[in-house]
């Protein structure tokens, strides 16, 4: 394993409710290497978004430390990018100035705008949204807008991607071709990854390893699952691979039978 | 020219055999091919178009054959044919200047704008950063709140004598009252526009790190924009119902003044004239703001 890119030491995470305070999240122990793409993966209200949320800085822990290339996560920062579940493109802007609003905010001081207007290009081009580039966000169906999330979090080449969820609010088709876009797009520019989802093979089919969390409150790591499956990988392929299906069925027997919720 | 009417006439008959006699204006012209599918699909669209026009027209005349009986039974009041007559006269030269108290229809509704506008435009100078202050800060919201929920269910008119006492002249006291009247509206949408921009945006401009001034302008603004147009809707809204009132009260040149004179004056049929100019007027601006926030709206809500 090179260098940890993302350390999660001992943390907590709690909230002051009108019913006293609620535990969320503890004793966190988390190391995400350079370029390795991670799932964290468990009932919902398990607190997977808090976590999230914690390493993008939108939050900051009532214990403990999140540590992101060798600086303290101290709030957010283009540098850790984040796709949202809900995509959060900007209705009044098109999807090029959605894209634009992020590169220029990180290489606006260092690049011509020549250059800026390129770099978006080129992200939108990657998730093969170069066709509807000047359409507005209600223009253009959810799987898009979701792409031109994937393309505004990339084109700021983060040092880490975060995604909540990303393919949440989408149908199966439309959530399987993005993940075959999200392949080809890891493979081509190696990012290190943080996801959070509740989609079992998703998480398979996506991590190198797959964080799965016990059920809250006070909700903490359960089990991490090694995947160690050759890349790029293929969605066919995979369904009558023994290894994925092992995986597969560790993640399943863990979420239903070890974290059985009480109540659904 | 003349083979163009001719085709015209058995179409409108609606005889099947048209298809076969507008042979030379299909020489001339080919969009006028592919007739009977057009002509198909008219039929429909000629009922929707009817249902739209006809209650409104049913609408209208109820209220004209009510106001006929009505002048009938009751003396002084002008019927619709009077009110018309007069109309044509007095509409045939808005635009007259016979002394300060004697002037066009033109001029006095011109100057009941200019006055809205003015005090419409101060309001929104003022009501609309504040607005976005009272939004952004919780304590700002919490100092104004009681101040507000007491001076808006005033009548602005109880601050003319306000408007008189310090501005010691009648013009500026009527756009006073239209301040008052408009400021309040434009406060309280803009702050409930802050207020609502949805957390997720504001997680986007966090996560991009972007300048203040840049949250301002890409995000919170826009966000905003279309509440700030209702606050702006119903300020003018209300601002035109209350210049009539304040022009009564203060006199000079302005639609509200002109009622009141010509009510001296006993023309009823000109009173009536200027309620239907007055509401005219109400509906054209209620609707140009109207199209300005359909513009801005971004198909999401």
């Amino acid at each position: 394993m090179s260098k940890p890119m993302v350390i999660v030491e001992n943390v907590g995470m709690a909230f002051d409710t009108k019913s006293g305070r609620f535990t969320a999240l503890r004793d966190i122990d988390l190391q995400i290497a350079e370029g390795e793409f991670v799932s964290l993966i468990g009932h919902s209200g398990c607190g997977k978004s808090t976590l999230l949320n914690l390493i993008a800085g939108l939050t900051l822990p009532t214990s403990g430390n999140v540590i992101c290339a060798g600086r303290e996560v101290a709030g957010p920062g283009p540098e850790r990018a984040v796709v949202f579940q809900n995509h959060s493109l900007l209705p009044w802007l098109t999807c090029f100035e959605n894209v634009y609003l992020g590169v220029e905010r990180v290489f606006g001081s260092r690049e011509r705008n020549g250059k800026l207007k390129l770099r978006t290009e080129a992200a939108l081009e990657m998730v093969h949204m170069d066709h509807a580039m000047h359409k507005y966000p209600h223009e253009i169906s959810g799987g898009m807008k979701q792409r031109v999330g994937i393309a505004r979090a990339f084109a700021m080449e983060p040092k880490v991607l975060l995604m909540d969820e990303p393919f949440g609010a989408l149908d199966a088709l439309t959530r399987a071709s993005l993940q075959d876009e999200l392949i080809g797009v890891m493979g081509k520019t190696g990012a290190t990854v943080v996801m959070v989802t509740h989609d079992v093979d998703e998480a398979v089919l996506l991590s190198d390893r797959v964080v799965m969390m016990t059920n809250g409150p006070a909700a903490t790591i359960g089990e991490i699952l090694d995947v160690k499956l050759a890349k790029p990988r293929n969605r066919l392929e995979l369904a009558h691979d023994a290894q994925f299906v092992d995986c597969r069925a560790a993640i399943l027997e863990f979420l239903y039978q070890k974290q059985m919720k009480k109540a659904a | 020219m003349s083979a163009l009417t001719l085709s015209a006439s058995p179409a409108h008959a609606g005889a099947p055999p048209a298809a076969e006699k507008p042979a030379a204006a299909n020489e001339v012209s080919t969009p006028a091919r592919p007739e009977k599918p057009q002509r198909e699909p008219l039929r429909p669209k000629l009922r929707a178009a009817a249902k739209r026009v006809i209650p409104p027209v049913m609408g209208v005349a109820l209220m004209l054959g009510i106001w006929a009986i009505v002048a009938m039974k009751a003396s002084g009041i002008p019927s619709p044919l009077q009110t018309w007559d007069a109309a044509v006269t007095l509409f045939a030269d808005p635009f007259y200047r016979n002394g300060p108290n004697d002037q066009g229809i033109g001029w006095n509704v011109l100057s009941s704008l200019q006055r809205v506008g003015i005090g419409f435009g101060f309001a929104a100078l003022i009501g609309i950063p504040a607005g976005f202050l009272l939004g952004r800060f919780t304590f700002l919201t919490n100092m104004f709140d009681p101040i507000i929920s007491l001076l808006r269910p005033v009548s602005p008119l109880a601050w003319l004598p306000i408007g008189l006492l310090v501005f010691q002249k009648a013009d500026p006291a009527a756009t006073w009252t239209i301040f008052i009247c408009s400021i309040w509206p434009m406060i309280l949408n803009t702050a409930q526009g802050v207020q609502r921009v949805p957390q997720d945006y504001m997680n986007v401009a966090r996560v991009l790190n972007l300048s203040e001034w840049k949250i301002i302008t890409k995000i919170l603004f826009p966000a905003v924009l279309p509440y700030m147009l209702t606050g702006i809707r119903l300020s003018i809204g209300t601002a035109w119902l209350v210049i009539v009132a304040a022009e009564m009260l203060t006199g000079g040149v302005g639609i509200g003044f002109w009622v009141w004179d010509e009510w001296n004056n006993l023309k009823v049929e000109h009173i009536v004239i200027a309620i239907f100019v007055i509401g005219i007027v109400g509906l054209l601006l209620e609707q140009a703001l109207l199209l300005l926030a359909k513009r801005f709206s971004y198909g999401n809500n």
